[in-house]
C-alpha cells in the first residue's frame, strides 16, 4: 500500500501571552491511500490542532516543524498559495459544528457551487447539476429546494451532510473529520458516521476520524491514534487495539465511554484530574499525575514510544498485560 | 398576507414616531422666551395681537394648537411665516441640497469605509492597519464645524482649488453642482468613515475566527475571494445598522454645516425660522427632518433584510 500522507516528528507550538504552548509534539503518523484511522483523546490533547497543522490551515500565531508528505511530496516548508492548491482537491475537512461551519448568509446551494467552480472550472450550470448530484448522494430530501435555503432553515444532521457533500464535493483523497458527530443527536450521529463510511468506499478516500469517544472509532475505522498531551501515546490496529490494549490512558478512555448496558442510574466513569498545562512541560510521563499505576520512575523519566512486533506502539514504562 | 401585516405595523410606527416628534417640538417652541406678537409689531393694538396670538393657535392649550397645525398640515397647508409668505416654496427649496448633502456623504462614507476596514482587518496588526486606525481616530476628535472651517479656509480660500462656500442646484450645472458639493460632504464624511472603517474592521476580524470561514479555505478559496464574499457579507449587516444610527447625528451634522458653507438647506432655513420665532415654519421644518430620518432609517432596515438572511424572520 502507498502512503498518501506521512508526518515525521511533526510539532505545533503556539506563542501565547503564557509562553510557549505545545499543542502537538513529535508526532510520527503515516496514512495508507484509502486507509482509514481514528484519533482520540480528551478534551484539549491537540487533536484538532494535529489535523489543521496537517493541512496548514493555521493562524499566524502558530509554528510547525517536522515535516509533512502529502502523496509523496513535503507540502510542510510550502507558502500558503501552495499548499492552497491541495485544499479541497487534495484534502478536505468537516468540522465539528454544522451550525457555525456554514456561512449564515449565503444559500447552500452557492456555497457548494463555489467551490466547484473556482476550483474545477466548472459553468454554473454544471456546478449546478453537480450540487444536486452530491445532495442527493449525502441524502438530502428535495435537493432542488435545499440548494436556495439558507443554513438556518435546516436541521444540524442536513446542514452536517451538507458540509460533508462541500467537503467531498472536489474528491479529495484523504479527509479529516474532526468530530463530525458530537454536535449531533445520537441517532443522526449513527446515520451521518454510516454515510462517510460510504463515502469513503465509494471514492476509495483516506480519512482520519478525530473524536475524544472510542466507542465512534471503533465501528469506523482500520488503526486508532490515541493522543494525550499533544503527544502520540498508543498506536495500534483497532482489533488490536480493542483486545490488547496497553496503555493506562486508553484503559481510563475505554471506561468512560458510556455503555448500553450500564443501569440507567450508573454514573459515567471519568478520568480523574486534568490534562498537564501544555505550556509547561512535565518531566516524566505527562499521564503520571492521573495514572493509578504510577510509580517513581514515571514521575522522573519521560517514557518512550515503544514498537512491538505486531506494530502497537505505546508509551509507557509498564504498559498493562506487561511488555510483549 | 404576513408581509402586508408587517408593513401596516412599520407604518404606523412611523406614525407614531413623526406625531410624536412634531408634538414634543410644539411644545417647546412655546417654551421659547418673549411673546411674538410684541416682537413683531411693537406698537399694535391689543386686539391686532390678539387676532395674531389666535391664527397662530397660541391663544389655545397644547392639544389644540397642535391640531390646528397638524389638520392644516393635512389639507396641504404648510404653513405661513408671520412676517410674510408661506412655507412651502422655501420648504421646496431647502429641502433638496439639505437631502443631497446627506445621501453623497453616505455614500463616500461608505465607499471610503468598507475598503480601508476590509484592508485594515485583513492586515491587522500592520503599519497599514495602525495608521489607518490612529489617522481616523485623530480625525474624528474634531468636530465637524471645525473641520469645515478649516477646509473651507485652507482648501478653498488659500489654495483656491475648490469654491469654498455656496451652493448651485443640479439643473445649473452638474460639475458646478459637485464642485461645490466636495468640501461639505467631505466634512460631514470625517466621522461617518471613522466610525465605519472601526466598526468593519473589528466585525471582519470577529467574523475571519468564525468556522465558516475555516471552511471557506479548506475549500481552497482565495484570501480575497473569502473576504468578499464570507466575512464582508454577515459583516455588512452591523455597518448598515450603524449606517441608520448615524443617521441622527449626520443630519444634525448637517443642519450646521448647511450654515458655514452657505448652503440654503433645511439648516439655514431652521435656523433662521428659530431666530424669527416662526412657530409654523419650525414645525413643519422638524416634522420633515423627522420624516427623513425614518424614511433614511426604513431604507436601511429594509436592506438589511435583503443582505442578512438571518434577521428576516426577526423582523416581520
Ligand atoms: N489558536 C490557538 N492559540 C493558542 N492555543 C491554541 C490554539 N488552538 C488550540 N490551542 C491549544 O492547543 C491545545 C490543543 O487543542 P485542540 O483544540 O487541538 O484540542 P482537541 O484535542 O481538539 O480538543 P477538543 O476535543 O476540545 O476539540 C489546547 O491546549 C488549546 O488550548
Ligand atoms: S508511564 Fe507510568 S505514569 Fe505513564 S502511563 Fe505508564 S504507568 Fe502510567
Ligand atoms: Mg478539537
Amino acid at each position: 500500500m502507498s502512503e498518501i500522507l506521512k508526518l515525521s516528528d511533526f510539532s505545533v507550538s503556539f506563542d501565547t501571552p503564557r509562553g510557549d504552548l505545545h499543542a502537538v509534539r513529535g508526532v510520527d503518523l503515516s496514512i495508507a491511500k484509502g486507509e482509514s484511522i481514528g484519533i482520540v483523546g480528551e478534551s484539549g490533547s491537540g487533536k484538532t490542532v494535529l489535523s489543521r497543522a496537517t493541512m496548514g490551515l493555521m493562524p499566524s500565531t502558530a509554528t510547525c516543524t517536522g515535516t509533512v508528505e502529502f502523496k509523496g511530496a513535503v507540502i510542510s516548508n510550502l507558502s500558503r498559495a501552495e499548499v492552497r492548491k491541495n485544499w479541497g482537491t487534495g484534502m478536505a475537512m468537516v468540522f465539528q459544528d454544522p451550525m457555525t461551519s456554514l456561512n449564515p448568509v449565503r444559500r447552500i446551494g452557492s456555497q457548494l457551487m463555489e467551490a466547484l467552480i473556482v476550483r474545477l472550472g466548472m459553468s454554473k450550470d454544471q456546478a449546478r447539476a453537480r450540487s444536486v448530484e452530491l445532495l442527493e448522494r449525502v441524502r438530502i430530501p428535495d435537493p432542488y429546494a435545499a440548494m436556495k435555503k439558507y443554513p438556518g432553515e435546516l436541521s444540524g444532521g442536513m446542514r452536517q451532510r451538507i458540509v460533508i457533500a462541500i467537503a467531498i464535493a472536489c474528491t479529495p483523497e484523504l479527509l479529516f473529520a474532526d468530530e463530525p458527530t458530537t454536535a449531533l443527536d445520537v441517532t443522526v450521529q449513527a446515520q451521518v458516521l454510516e454515510l462517510l463510511a460510504e463515502l469513503r468506499q465509494e471514492f476509495n478516500m483516506a480519512m482520519i476520524l478525530v473524536t475524544h469517544d472510542l466507542g465512534v472509532v471503533a465501528g469506523q475505522t482500520d488503526r486508532v491514534i490515541v493522543m494525550y498531551a499533544g503527544q502520540i501515546v498508543e498506536a495500534a490496529s483497532t482489533t488490536d487495539l480493542f483486545r490488547n490494549m496497553k496503555m493506562p490512558y486508553t484503559e481510563a478512555l475505554m471506561k468512560s465511554i458510556p455503555r448500553m448496558d450500564q443501569s440507567s442510574g450508573q454514573r459515567l466513569r471519568v478520568i480523574t484530574g486534568r490534562l498537564p498545562d501544555p505550556t509547561t512541560p512535565e518531566p516524566g510521563c505527562s499521564f503520571a499525575p492521573r495514572c493509578e499505576y504510577a510509580t517513581d520512575k514515571c514521575r522522573t523519566e519521560k517514557p518512550p514510544l515503544v514498537t512491538t512486533q505486531t506494530g502497537h506502539q505505546y508509551r509507557c514504562f509498564f504498559p498493562i498485560g506487561g511488555s510483549l | 398576507m404576513k408581509k402586508a401585516q408587517s408593513l401596516l405595523i412599520r407604518f404606523s410606527q412611523v406614525a407614531l414616531v413623526l406625531l410624536g416628534a412634531t408634538f414634543l417640538v410644539s411644545i417647546l417652541i412655546r417654551q421659547l422666551p418673549g411673546d411674538v406678537s410684541l416682537l413683531i409689531n411693537p406698537v399694535a393694538s391689543e386686539a391686532e395681537r390678539a387676532s395674531l396670538r389666535h391664527e397662530l393657535g397660541l391663544d389655545r392649550n397644547y392639544f389644540s394648537a397642535y391640531w390646528m397645525w397638524l389638520s392644516r398640515m393635512f389639507q396641504g397647508d404648510f404653513g405661513f411665516f408671520i412676517f410674510g409668505g408661506k412655507v412651502l416654496p422655501v420648504l421646496k427649496t431647502a429641502i433638496p441640497p439639505t437631502l443631497q448633502l446627506i445621501f453623497y456623504t453616505q455614500i463616500v462614507a461608505l465607499t471610503v469605509a468598507v475598503p480601508l476596514g476590509v484592508t485594515s482587518a485583513y492586515k491587522q496588526g500592520t503599519r497599514f492597519d495602525r495608521f489607518t486606525s490612529t489617522t481616523l481616530f485623530s480625525l474624528s476628535s474634531i468636530p465637524n464645524f471645525g473641520i469645515g472651517l478649516i477646509l473651507s479656509l485652507i482648501i478653498g480660500v488659500k489654495i483656491g482649488i475648490l469654491p469654498p462656500s455656496g451652493y448651485k442646484p443640479i439643473s445649473e450645472g452638474l460639475l458646478d453642482h459637485f464642485r461645490l458639493m466636495v468640501l461639505p460632504v467631505l466634512t460631514l464624511a470625517i466621522a461617518p468613515i471613522s466610525t465605519y472603517t472601526r466598526l468593519l474592521r473589528a466585525e471582519m476580524i470577529g467574523a475571519l475566527r468564525e468556522d465558516y470561514v475555516l471552511l471557506a479555505l479548506s475549500k481552497g478559496l482565495s484570501d480575497r475571494r473569502i473576504l468578499l464574499r464570507h466575512v464582508l457579507r454577515p459583516s455588512c449587516t452591523t455597518l448598515m445598522t450603524s449606517a441608520a444610527l448615524s443617521m441622527g447625528g449626520l443630519i444634525g451634522g448637517a443642519l450646521v454645516i448647511e450654515i458655514i458653507f452657505v448652503i440654503p438647506g433645511m439648516g439655514t432655513q431652521l435656523a433662521k425660522a428659530i431666530g424669527m420665532r416662526e412657530f409654523l415654519a419650525i414645525q413643519t421644518y422638524v416634522a420633515f427632518i423627522a420624516l427623513f430620518y425614518i424614511t433614511f432609517n426604513s431604507i436601511i432596515d429594509f436592506l438589511i433584510g435583503v443582505v442578512d438572511p438571518r434577521t428576516r424572520n426577526r423582523r416581520a
